[in-house]
């Protein structure tokens, strides 16, 4: 770990008081279901549509609460979409200014390979299920690791706390069955 | 556009704050969850018990405003997909903000992550009708409910109790159980052979 457990805790837990001090809380995996709606929209421009008071959707699930995912799709330079984007952008920075990631562990990190190996095939595939998994998962829960965990356990949200239990008993379960050996 | 630049300003501090955590890494994920690594669990435990003491006594003294809090509605949803999102998140290494992270800072892998992500949220727009229909999305609890009454937040409570001293004390706690939770619980430290501690 590049940082001390209390230094790295300290700065996150900085940055998630800034947001609620100054905009709301933190959340990310709406913004996958915004940039989904984008592409979408570009492709079928029909999908969504202005109304009288706001936005709506052809698809139910963007048109929910009163279209706001709707809305941010028409207008992508929004607060949270924007947040996304500059997170990425600060994660580069991070990353490059530490003098970037080691060109082996970009490929297959560490512990992957230690138990499976560096066939990147591999890897990806699994990379990209778990992706699908993770994304379907957090948007059934209503929010992922950052909304309902941090954001939601930090307020006292009830909703976080039942997020949490759910979130890492699955896994850890996984996590000690796939990966045995030690980096 | 105060709010795009505030956007930019919070979202590149969290980017740099889950890179120098390690939170992008998914070795130092898997390390975490597979229970032989818990530097990174402390981090998180200390990030939210700071958050919260620093939310709720500013709320107290009215340095922060209580209608920026945005309480997640509860309903049996909540942990079916907290099961999901575990489980492929123990399997890839990433959770959504993560994996952007990782994705921007050069990982290969989290680039996959992303796009099997931006298919997986895809995939519930087009189910979402079946969820809602099958009640799952329905709240328990009282649905958008903190655990104690925060003055002024118009959130429901399951207790009576003051939300925003509860919020304190649960906030001193997890900063507790930080610093008094072990750096692994299974296995020896790597590289040392001698069975005794």
């Amino acid at each position: 770990m590049p940082m001390t457990w209390k230094a790295g805790g300290v700065l996150l837990g900085l940055v998630f008081f800034l947001a609620i001090l100054l905009v709301k809380p933190i959340g990310v995996s709406t913004q996958f279901v915004i940039l989904d709606g984008i592409i979408a929209d570009a492709v079928n421009p029909d999908l969504v549509t202005a109304t009288d008071d706001g936005f709506t959707s052809t698809n139910a699930y963007l048109a929910k609460s009163g279209g706001k995912y709707a809305k941010s799709v028409a207008n992508p330079l929004n607060y949270s979409f924007v947040f996304v984007l500059a997170m990425m952008l600060g994660g580069f920075l991070s990353a490059m200014a530490r003098g970037g990631i080691d060109a082996q562990d970009r490929n297959v990190p560490a512990l992957w390979r230690a138990n499976y190996g560096d066939d990147p095939v591999k890897r990806y595939l699994v990379a990209f299920l778990g992706g699908f998994i993770v994304l379907y998962g957090a948007r059934l829960a209503g929010g992922c690791t950052s909304g309902h965990m941090m954001s939601g356990m930090m307020q006292t949200a009830v909703s976080g706390y039942i997020f949490a239990v759910g979130a890492f008993a699955a896994a850890i379960t996984v996590s000690i069955l796939m990966f045995k050996k030690e980096a | 556009m105060t709010s795009i630049i505030l956007a930019i300003v919070i979202g590149a501090a969290f980017g740099v704050a889950l890179d120098r955590v390690g939170a992008s890494n998914p070795t130092v994920i898997n390390k975490m969850l597979n229970l032989t690594d818990l530097r990174l669990a402390k981090a998180i435990m200390l990030a939210i018990g700071l958050g919260s003491v620093l939310m709720f006594s500013g709320q107290m003294i009215g340095l922060v405003d209580v209608g920026n809090m945005s309480v997640k509605a509860a309903y049996a949803g909540v942990f079916l997909g907290g099961l999901l999102l575990g489980a492929g998140w123990a399997m890839s290494g990433y959770c959504p903000g993560t994996g952007v992270v990782a994705a921007a800072a050069g990982r290969k892998d989290a680039l996959f992550f992303v796009v099997g992500g931006l298919l997986g949220a895809a995939t519930y727009m087009m189910t979402y009708p079946m969820w809602k229909a099958s009640g799952l999305l329905d709240p328990i609890w009282g649905g958008k409910v903190t655990l104690g009454v925060v003055p002024g937040s118009g959130y429901d409570a399951v207790t009576g109790l003051p939300g925003d001293i509860l919020g304190i004390v649960l906030g001193l706690a997890f900063i507790a159980i930080a610093f008094a939770l072990p750096e692994r619980l299974l296995g020896q430290p790597s590289g040392q052979a001698h069975p005794a501690e």
